[in-house]
């Protein structure tokens, strides 16, 4: 949990030669990734790059066509439902729109995940969801709102909070400040950082907003030409690649390095 | 590296040592303070009374593990214990949960969660009933409305083509509702027509008038059955199709951009479908009348060993060019019903998946009532009529 050296086993996640291929077009040729225990690692990519491929198949919806995904040392890539559950309870999954099951309450939308794998009593339920909207910077009376009544930046830490519901150690964000106006956008990034260090996270971010990198991100793995590099947002800057290097540093991303001096 | 065993809580990964001294209740949690033992660690918890203590000490340094359940099991004891007039003079846990503990007591301690009340009795079936019937008096008056709407429009649209009438968006609908339903209408008149032959020869046989099954046949299918078969079927089919995909344009706000660009939704959307209906049910309803008596024919030769020629002879005399009639002139008003629902229902769809699927069943109920309903009505008003 603490930020120790990178040792072996502070791997979370080790990607070996992943390939992934869709009707014989190639998205991911042969990819090597390593997550690292604690660390916020944000993936950024052309449109079409596969960047919601790799998450998919990291978290066992999309199967792959050759090559290992070891999560916490376990194998998914070619697990089948019943194997996963016991990693399930392990990570947490943002969805690019949420989620949100829109029959039910936001409180009940949190304690799906409690219900499913302990044996809380409703009381105690009724308190943990609480406690994470609080966590979350939702107010206490959005438990009672179904998901149709909420703001898109409400949704989104909704989600999250029904993402922490079992305190995961890997978290999964599928661009987590999509659709938000920058001043929530911001506002998530700065939560998405704080919970990350109070609750000692592992994150995993697919976004396109350059300011989250720079906020939010201890390294970047970018998505280009069906291969990954692995960088800080500094060194990508200087990267010789024509994409990673128009990314980085146009006018978006001049501004936002701008910001860190 | 965490290991919980979240499927055994019973197993003793974590405990509470409760120490009472003078005046003094000192609390040392130990072990894995987490979600998967939290139900166990509540129960210990909500059993806890002071008992005299005046003050107390919460010692986690024996903390192993800590989550935010368990962080969360610990922070209320320890408001409980204040609000009961106890102080907690000592409050530790291992360092490396300082942040964790801080977020959480930054948020303040809130309540659990309330959750909207259920109510039930009869005051709730009462108030269900209001609302019920409110609401079934609000649809009447927003689908009058709608049928207003609809009527100025297609008038306009008739009588002074401003633009062009979208014949194509007309014909595809034609083809949609009836050439692509032809299969499951026919065989499904069929199947009908056989079973009321053989229900109608079962009974007709004690009174040797087997003969009569022909007549029952030609004029139940003709006047009642071919229509109202074929209209419920089209209205599962078509007029659901029509909520969901109106409704999913809704969700896309896809009707939204055709207004923007001043198109007239009535005459785009729903136009082209009532109208394409109402040519498409009739005939369908033909179609059905034929199959239907093709099937009870074919029943009548292997039942009651009537021969297509003596059928055919018998139905002559049973049935007049009325009798087609009166079944087929009802075909465009339900027609014209389901293509009404279906589009009025689909622009009612909110912006969100949930409804298409609740405004398309209620669109499918609703058609297949009004069909019903103008079928008793035709009744009534074809006998008082005298036809």
């Amino acid at each position: 949990m603490s930020s120790a050296p990178q040792r072996e086993d502070d791997v979370v996640i080790r990607i070996r030669g992943l390939v992934n291929a869709f009707s014989g077009h190639v998205i991911h040729d042969h990819l090597d990734l390593d997550v690292m225990r604690g660390e916020v690692l944000g993936v950024v990519g052309g449109s079409g790059a596969g960047k919601s491929v790799l998450l998919r198949s990291i978290i066992g919806l999309n199967h792959p066509e050759s090559g290992s995904i070891e999560v916490f040392g376990v194998e998914t890539a070619d697990m089948d439902a019943e194997d996963l559950k016991g990693l399930q309870l392990r990570w947490g999954v943002l969805f690019q729109g949420g989620a949100l099951f829109s029959s039910q309450t936001v409180a009940e939308n949190i304690q799906v995940p409690l219900r499913r794998y302990t044996h809380m009593s409703q009381e105690l339920m009724d308190e943990i969801a609480a406690m994470k909207l609080a966590l979350v910077g939702l107010p206490p009376d959005a438990a009672q709102k179904y998901p149709s009544e909420l703001s898109g930046g409400m949704i989104k830490r909704a989600g999250l909070a029904r993402a922490l519901a079992l305190d995961p150690e890997l978290l999964f964000l599928d661009e987590p400040t999509s659709g938000l106006d920058p001043i929530s956008a911001n506002q998530f990034d700065q939560l998405v950082r704080s919970l990350q260090q109070s609750l000692g996270l592992t994150v995993f971010m697919v976004t396109h907003d350059i300011d989250s990198l720079r906020a939010v991100t201890d390294r970047i793995a970018v998505l280009v030409n069906k291969k990954i590099k692995v960088g800080t947002f500094q060194t990508l800057v200087q990267d010789s690649d024509p994409w990673i290097h128009e990314y980085f540093s146009g006018a978006r991303g001049r501004a936002a390095l701008a910001g860190t001096a | 590296m965490r290991n919980r065993p979240l499927a055994a809580p019973d197993q003793s990964l974590a405990d509470l040592r409760l120490e009472r001294g003078q005046n003094l209740l000192r609390l040392v949690p130990t072990g894995e303070w987490n979600v998967g033992q939290s139900p166990r660690l509540d129960s210990l918890l909500n059993d806890l009374r002071p008992e005299g203590a005046r003050e107390a000490e919460i010692d986690g340094a024996g903390i192993s593990e800590l989550d935010s359940a368990g962080a969360w099991l610990l922070l209320r004891t320890k408001h409980k214990l204040e609000q009961e007039g106890v102080r907690v003079r000592n409050f530790t846990l291992p360092e490396r949960y300082t942040p964790l503990v801080q977020i959480m007591e930054a948020d303040h301690l809130t309540g659990p969660v309330v959750h909207r009340p259920r109510p039930r009795g009869f005051r709730y079936f009462l108030e269900r009933l209001g609302r019920g019937t409110m609401h079934a008096l609000g649809q009447g008056y927003g689908m009058l409305g709608f049928l207003g709407r609809v009527t100025v429009e297609a008038i306009e649209a008739i009588l002074s083509p401003r633009r062009e009438l979208p014949i194509p968006a007309f014909v595809r609908q034609v083809e949609e509702t009836g050439l692509t339903a032809l299969p499951i209408v026919g065989l499904l008149a069929f199947l009908i027509g056989v079973v009321l032959a053989y229900q109608g020869a079962d009974q007709l046989r004690r009174f040797g008038a087997e003969i009569f099954t022909v007549d029952l046949l030609g004029v139940g299918f003709l006047r009642e059955l071919g229509g109202l078969v074929t209209a419920i079927i089209v209205a599962g089919r078509s007029g659901s199709a029509f909520t969901a995909f109106i409704g999913t344009m809704r969700v896309n706000e896809e009707v939204d951009a055709m207004e923007t660009m001043g198109l007239n939704i009535a005459e785009v959307l729903v136009l082209p479908r009532v109208l394409g209906l109402m040519i498409a049910l009739p005939l369908l309803t033909f179609y059905a009348d034929v199959v239907g008596l093709i099937g009870g024919m074919v029943m009548c030769y292997f039942d009651l060993h009537i021969t297509v020629p003596m059928f055919l002879r018998e139905l002559e005399t049973a049935i007049t060019y009325k009798t087609l009639l009166v079944g087929l002139i009802k075909a465009p008003v339900f027609a014209f019903l389901i293509g009404l629902v279906g589009c009025f229902e689909g622009l009612r769809v909110e912006r969100n998946a949930e409804s298409v699927g609740k405004l398309t069943t209620r669109s499918v109920v609703e058609s297949i009532f009004l069909i019903i309903t103008f079928d008793a009505a035709f009744s009534i008003l074809f006998s008082i009529i005298g036809i």
